[in-house]
This record gives structure tokens, C-alpha cells and sequence, in this order.
């Protein structure tokens, strides 16, 4: 739809810096939205279960105590260690900024694709279980074997699950596949993209940690997944690696909201526009991650060795989308 | 699921009962055995169908009627009918020790360890003649329950301890604790594990031994009933009603009917807290909230009604040696409501596929494991054991009672246990209510005064089970020697067999359903 153009001319270069700052103010909303989105689950999943609950502000509470701390190192880690807080936030931030949540002239996803973004997102979970087996300790090695296995299941079904709706369209261009769902509405509404939208919904729960597949709020330490990686950072690199964490959920939720209810998402880069499409997004933010609250009541944790059988059936979700998308287009 | 029922309300003939038909436990026949006569004694009292239920040292000074000994005591139970044997060993102070019943009994085997470690008397010919309470820095040869202990020689460094190492392609260790995250006591767990799945757990407790039974020592039995019910701070009923009954089966004082009946309705509402916030913990340890909110919302209403009955919300303060107190009757319809609501929460956590899911079949202890480590409560009935203290050694009459008992041995059946035992108690509670004294009620005063020291034992059904207590007391009451056992001491080996070949994520849920004691283990 929109090829990335060499040539500045004077419109073109305003438009292309314009497009530039959507894509930081993308990354901006997902940073600030993200713990209150967490929070706001929390609150709702409090509610409904009968508690007082948090406040909504509680999480960014949290990030303000543990920016405030010395982060200790274990004597016996290293440069994955080290790294990995980084390089979580860095890839949080790019994909939140890579995918068009905001408007379709995003200069940064038009060209980058779906497989850079997944790959992003793998990139961070690699990295973290990295830094969980740089610590040394038994459960930060547990934690990384327990992710990679999710991950190895997660990662296909991610792609799957989009490229149901990239065949109809010809192309892997998350823009490109917005832009067609925005002025084609009837196609929001296809057997493919409801299947593919069940394979990505399993797919978010997985990859962000939340209920059937890990429990974010146990202090268990021999049942956790992605928090048994996370259990030697402290201070700052918690910080981080807590917010990076809050970040991908949003982006997983987002990303959900944006393939699959493209409406209200910005063709130009018109500020009225934009502006509507960030209220929109945060919107659908909300519905979701409501919706996730409420899953996370009705449902328990899965047995470790079951999560394989659900992650293969969102897996044969996204296979059957895809051949449908196939077959029907 | 079977039932075992008996009729407590016709008493077979040969129950001990008081004047108004209710049921007195008899005193202990204490048999004076030598080394040579103590296996053959064992054998025929554990073959009679009794268990071990507590072993006990004693350092007898030179001025006690036997002269000076270390002097071991077997306490064999069994019932219904009650029927308690006690068999005295004594062996020389200087160079203890004592045959080894480990071959008998997996109990008595570490009845001994503890024995070895805190007396320094020898178990000869010990299977496993390891250490149990002292850890590697306590002082060599410094047995600290022994009259001439002394104060304690500094710490020394480690001595070797090492566990048993597991070898083969791919086997791992997860050292856990003994610092836990949220509030759990200390233990440490050492996994031995392949992929997931557990090959051998080894579980280190005595992290908080703290010489409780010799807190004991030397003050009048009347005024350490306030240490007995801290000694596991969830059962401060269980530990009250325990050590009073050893008191006064000592000191032959007759406790009023209302007294003991006040004892039994309390140790039911302690019995009620106990079970809803572990069928609450459970859940929650599967992920599902909803029904661990639900629990602790019934927990806080028990613990106010609590409150109210006795003026303290964990029941303490209301059991005494010579009878009990209790502020106000608690009432029969929030009670009946309460039981509604757990029955309700139940529902509920069963009817759902992934809670069914992750208790059934989770680390399953079998009947023939449960029965040879001698596991007792809840444990044992999810086993299909069906022993409970409240039948076998009843000290006052609840009517008919019915105890659950599952067959299934693993998490599902622990719970289900808890959750039928809800109702069970909600049941002997409906039925006590009208007959229960307001106030204080003692014969404290008017017990008879011994003419020289003499020992009881008191026996309850906590809400873990099975909870032993003997003392020895001087004829002035002051307290000689206090043996305490709670059923966590027997329950515990059989977690690590319980959780063979099951997955490491499970470890937190099976060790909720058993939701064992450390600082009553660790004394």
C-alpha cells in the first residue's frame, strides 16, 4: 500500500517526519499504557473475585519504588545477565512502535513485516532465558527450559495466525494488512480471521505468562515459568524487565485488537486522526484486557505437561485459518 | 469412598465411662521391660493392631525411685476400645542405648534418631543411624535435653551432612529453602530431578528447633498451657486439649462433662478455619483465585466467630488443665450458613475440568505407604486409613460419628477429606451447641494431690490428626517432662513418598494437601 519512498520532496519529507513521530508516540502510549493496562486487570480481576484489589496506578507505583533501588547482580552472572533488561525494553519498544496501532503511514511499519516482529518478540524471550540460566540457580534454569519449550510452541502459531490474513491480501506488511482490513470490513468477519483469532488470543496468553499457561501472581516459586527466570534482578533491572513485560502483554493485546478490529485505526496521518485512533486503541486495550481479567477468573492452571496439548491446538487453529484463507480467497 | 461408622452414642462394654455415661480414658498400663524382653513386647503389641504413638527419654537423677537411668518410654495406642501400653526401658546414663524397633516400625525408627540426637542414647543395630534434629554445627556429643547438658558449647564449623547424590544422564538437583518466598516455615527440599519429574526428594527440617519440651521443664502444669497451644500456632486447641488431658490423666483430676464438651466444640471450630483456608490454599496453588477468596472470606467469618465464642480469633486462652472457658456460645445458624458456603465453594472448585484435572492422580500415596510410615489425619483417611483419635480415644461423647474416608491417596482425595470433615464438624458442633456452659468451668482446685511423681497421657484428634502428649510431673504438679508429638512428625516422611514421579510444578499443590507442621515437628 505504502512503499517507503526515496525521494524528500518537501510534502513528502514533513510527511515522513510526521509518520516518524506516530511511530514514537506509538511507542510513547504503549511504555505509559502498559503498566496501567496491567493494573487496570488486576483491579478488575480483584473485583470480580470479591477483593478490594490495587489501585490501577499500582503497577507504576511498583516501577517507581524498584527504579529508585540498586539493582545486585549475582556474583555469578554475566553479560546475559547484564543484557538482557535491555534488550527486553529495547524490542518491547521497537515492535510497540513497528506495528501500526495508530495509524497505516507509520513510516517504521511499512517497512518492517510480521516475521520482524515476531522475531523481535522471540529475541527478548531468548534473552531473558538467557539471563535466567547466566544466573546459575536451579530455578532460573528452570524457568528458561519451561519458556523455551512455550516459545518453540508459541512462536509458529504467532506467525500462523497473521499470515491467515496476509494470503488474502498478498503481502506479510502488518500496514498493508490493516489498511485492506479498514477499507474491506466485510473481511473482518471471515471464518479464517476468527479462527486466526483464537490462535493468536492462546497465543498472547502464553507468550505474556497470564492463566491457563503461567500464574502471575503466585509466589511459588517451583511452578513459575516466566517469573522463576526473573527472581535474581532487582532495582532498576527488575524495573525493566517488569515493564518490558507489561509492554508485550499490551503489544500482544494490541496487536490482537489492531489484525483483527482494524476500525478506527488512522489511514493518513492527520493529528485529529491519530489522536481518534489512540483513544480507539486504548479502548480495545481496555475491552481486552477486561476480557483477560474475567478469562483468568473462570479459569485455573494447567498442568505443565498440558500446556504443550492447548499451544498445539492453537497451533492447528492457525494452520486450519490459514488453509481456509487459501481456499476461500 | 467408604464410611466408617461407629456408634459412639452405645459405648462397647468395656469403654471406661464416668457417672454420667461419658467416656473417661483409661490410664496407661506401664509394662518395666529389659533390652533383652523390649522387640518381643513391641512385636506383640504392634501385632495386636496398636501403633507406636510416641517414644520418649527421660534422664532420671540419682534421687528418682528407679535410680539414676536414662530411662525410654514406648506409649503403644490403640481403639476403639481406648487402650493405651507403655513399655520402660532403662539403660545406663553414662553409655545409653536401647535396642532399635526400626525394623517393627518406620516410627520408631526415627522416634530413635531424635532420641540419639537430643539424649545421646544409641539405637543398636539402626538401619539408617543418621542424625534428625542436630544439625552440622550443633557441638559434637552435646545432647541439650540431657540433665547434665549443660549450657550450650560454642557452634561449631560444619560437619559433613551430605545428601544423597543421584547420578545419571540428565539428573539435576533444585536446592529449595530453607528461606521461602511468601509465609512458609523453614525446610529445606532438595529435588532430585530428570527433565521435570522427580526422582527423590529429600526434605530438612529443624530449622526451628527451639528445646520447647524443655521449656517445660520445672514450672507448675497449670502455668505452661499458654506454651502448649504455641507450640504449632494453628492448633493451639489440639496442643491445649493435649497437654491438659496428659495433666490431668496424671494427676487424676476428674474434668467437669460441660468442661470437656467446651473442648470438643472448640477443637471442631479449630478443626473448621484450619480446613477452609487449606481447601482455599489449594485452589489457589492451581490458580484459581476465585475460590481461595471465597475461603479466606469464611475463614475471617470463623475466626470472628471465634472471637466471640472465646475472645481470641485463633481459640487461645480457652483450654486449661482442669477444664475450660468460653465467653459465649457460638451460634448454631451461622454455623450451618458457614458450612453451606465451604459445601458451596467446593462445588464449585470441582466442577471445574482443570481443578479436577490438576488434583486427581497428583502425587498418590497408597494405602500399604500410608499404613507402614504410620501416617495419621487427613493423610492417612485420604489413604483409606480411617483412624481417628475421636473414636479411638474419645474423652468426651459425640453421638454418632461419622469419619471420610477416600481411598484415592492423592491431592483430590486430601481435599475431599477436608471437605467432608467441614461438614462432619459443622455436624458434632449442631449437636454440642445446646448442651455447652458459658464461662469458666475447673476442678482444678479440688484435684487429688499424688503422693509421688506420676505420669498421663492426653490424646486428641487435632485437625492434622493425631496429636500425643505425655508428662511427667512431680507430686507438687511442677512439670518433669513434657514428650510432645504432633502428627506432622509422622506425616512428613511420607511427602518425599508421595512425590515420586511426580512433576516439579506439582510439588507446591501436594504440599499444601498435606500442609504439614514445621514448628511442630521441629519442637
Amino acid at each position: 500500500m505504502v512503499a517507503p519512498l526515496p525521494v524528500a520532496a518537501d510534502g513528502q519529507g514533513s510527511r515522513m517526519s510526521a509518520g516518524w513521530a506516530v511511530a514514537a508516540a506509538q511507542a510513547v502510549l504503549v511504555a505509559a499504557v502498559a503498566p496501567l493496562l496491567l493494573g487496570f486487570t488486576r483491579a478488575v480481576r480483584a473485583r470480580l473475585e470479591g477483593r478490594g484489589g490495587g489501585r490501577i496506578a499500582q503497577p507504576w507505583r511498583d516501577l517507581r519504588k524498584q527504579f529508585r533501588k540498586e539493582p545486585l547482580i549475582p556474583a555469578d552472572a554475566g553479560v546475559f545477565f547484564a543484557a538482557a533488561p535491555a534488550v527486553l525494553t529495547a524490542t518491547s519498544l521497537m515492535v510497540a512502535a513497528a506495528v501500526p496501532y495508530l495509524s497505516t503511514q507509520n513510516p517504521l511499519a511499512s517497512s518492517t513485516d510480521l516475521i520482524v516482529v515476531v522475531g523481535l518478540l522471540l529475541l527478548g524471550t531468548v534473552a531473558l532465558a538467557l539471563a535466567g540460566l547466566d544466573t546459575g540457580t536451579a530455578f532460573g534454569g528452570m524457568g528458561a527450559s519451561r519458556e523455551m519449550t512455550i516459545a518453540a510452541l508459541v512462536e509458529p502459531t504467532l506467525l500462523l495466525s497473521v499470515f491467515a490474513l496476509s494470503t488474502r491480501v498478498g503481502s506479510t506488511n502488518l500496514s498493508a494488512i490493516v489498511a485492506a482490513g479498514t477499507t474491506d470490513q466485510a473481511r473482518v468477519f471471515s471464518p479464517a480471521s476468527a479462527l486466526a483469532a483464537a490462535a493468536l488470543a492462546i497465543a498472547t496468553l502464553a507468550e505474556a505468562g497470564r492463566l491457563p499457561v503461567d500464574n502471575p501472581a503466585t509466589h511459588l516459586e517451583l511452578t513459575m515459568v516466566h517469573e522463576a527466570m526473573t527472581l535474581e534482578y532487582s532495582g532498576r533491572d527488575l524495573a525493566l524487565v517488569e515493564w518490558a513485560s507489561a509492554m508485550r502483554l499490551t503489544i500482544l493485546l494490541g496487536l490482537l485488537a489492531t489484525v483483527f478490529v482494524p476500525w478506527g485505526v488512522a489511514t493518513n496521518l492527520h493529528p485529529v486522526a491519530v489522536a481518534l485512533a489512540a483513544a480507539l486503541f486504548v479502548a480495545k486495550l481496555c475491552v481486552l484486557s477486561g476480557l483477560l481479567a474475567v478469562a483468568e477468573v473462570f479459569t485455573a492452571k494447567l498442568r505443565l505437561f498440558r500446556v504443550p496439548e492447548l499451544l498445539a491446538g492453537s497451533f492447528v487453529l492457525g494452520l486450519l485459518a490459514v488453509i481456509t484463507s487459501a481456499v476461500l480467497a | 469412598m467408604t464410611d466408617n461408622r461407629h456408634d459412639g452414642g452405645r459405648p462397647p462394654a468395656s469403654r471406661a465411662v464416668d457417672a454420667n455415661g461419658h467416656p473417661t480414658p483409661p490410664p496407661a498400663t506401664a509394662v518395666d521391660v529389659t533390652a533383652d524382653q523390649l522387640t518381643e513386647h513391641a512385636r506383640d503389641l504392634l501385632a495386636g493392631g496398636a501403633r507406636l504413638a510416641l517414644v520418649a527419654a527421660h534422664h532420671d537423677h540419682a534421687t528418682h525411685a528407679g535410680g539414676a537411668a536414662i530411662r525410654v518410654v514406648y506409649l503403644f495406642t490403640a481403639g476403639p476400645p481406648d487402650r493405651r501400653t507403655e513399655l520402660h526401658l532403662r539403660t545406663d546414663p553414662h553409655n545409653p542405648a536401647v535396642p532399635s524397633l526400626a525394623a517393627l516400625s518406620f516410627p520408631a525408627g526415627r522416634f530413635e534418631r531424635e532420641m540419639h540426637d537430643l539424649y545421646g542414647v544409641q539405637p543398636r543395630q539402626h538401619p539408617l543411624p543418621r542424625r534428625l534434629v542436630r544439625h552440622p554445627h550443633w557441638p559434637h556429643g552435646w545432647h541439650p535435653m540431657r540433665n547434665d547438658a549443660g549450657p550450650r558449647p560454642p557452634l561449631t564449623e560444619s560437619e559433613p551432612f551430605p545428601f544423597l547424590t543421584v547420578q545419571g544422564p540428565g539428573v539435576y538437583e533444585i536446592p529449595v529453602g530453607p528461606v521461602h518466598a511468601g509465609l512458609v516455615e523453614p525446610g529445606h527440599f532438595r529435588f532430585s530431578v530428570v527433565g521435570e519429574t522427580i526422582l527423590k526428594l529429600k526434605a530438612r527440617l529443624w530449622y526451628v528447633h527451639k528445646g520447647i519440651e524443655k521449656l517445660f521443664e520445672g514450672h507448675p502444669a497449670d502455668q505452661r498451657v499458654a506454651l502448649a497451644e504455641r507450640i504449632s500456632g494453628d492448633t493451639a486447641v489440639g496442643h491445649a486439649i493435649a497437654y491438659s488431658l496428659a495433666v490431668e490423666d496424671a494427676l487424676g483430676c476428674r474434668v467437669p462433662p460441660g468442661a470437656q464438651r467446651a473442648r470438643a466444640a472448640l477443637l471442631e471450630l479449630e478443626r473448621l478455619h484450619n480446613h477452609v483456608s487449606d481447601i482455599g490454599a489449594i485452589c489457589n496453588d492451581v490458580g484459581y483465585g476465585i475460590v481461595n477468596a471465597h475461603a479466606q472470606r469464611i475463614r475471617e467469618r470463623l475466626l470472628r466467630l471465634n472471637k466471640h465464642t472465646t475472645g481470641h480469633r485463633l481459640l487461645r486462652g480457652s483450654v486449661f488443665p482442669g477444664g475450660a472457658t468460653l465467653r459465649h456460645v457460638p451460634d448454631g445458624a451461622a454455623l450451618h450458613d458457614i458450612a453451606a458456603d465451604v459445601a458451596e465453594i467446593v462445588d464449585i472448585a470441582l466442577s471445574h475440568t482443570i481443578v479436577r484435572d490438576r488434583l486427581s492422580g497428583t502425587a498418590v500415596l497408597d494405602r500399604r505407604q500410608a499404613a507402614d510410615i504410620g501416617t495419621l489425619g487427613y493423610v492417612a483417611r485420604a489413604s483409606g486409613i480411617p483412624d481417628d483419635a475421636r473414636l479411638a480415644h474419645p474423652f468426651t461423647d459425640l453421638g454418632d460419628l461419622t469419619v471420610p474416608v477416600h481411598t484415592g491417596g492423592d491431592v483430590l482425595a486430601r481435599f475431599l477429606v477436608r471437605a467432608e470433615e467441614v461438614k462432619v464438624s459443622a455436624a458434632i458442633l449442631t449437636a454440642l451447641l445446646p448442651a455447652l456452659p458459658v464461662g469458666t468451668t475447673s476442678s482444678w482446685r479440688s484435684r487429688p494431690a499424688p503422693k509421688r511423681p506420676v505420669s498421663g497421657v492426653g490424646i486428641v484428634e487435632g485437625w492434622r490428626g493425631t496429636i500425643t502428649h505425655r508428662v511427667e510431673l512431680d507430686p507438687d504438679a511442677t512439670l518433669t517432662r513434657v514428650k510432645i508429638v504432633d502428627p506432622s512428625f509422622f506425616n512428613w516422611p511420607a511427602l518425599p513418598v508421595a512425590l515420586a514421579d511426580t512433576i516439579v510444578p506439582d510439588f507446591p499443590l501436594t504440599n499444601k494437601s498435606f500442609n504439614l507442621t514445621y514448628a511442630g515437628n521441629d519442637l
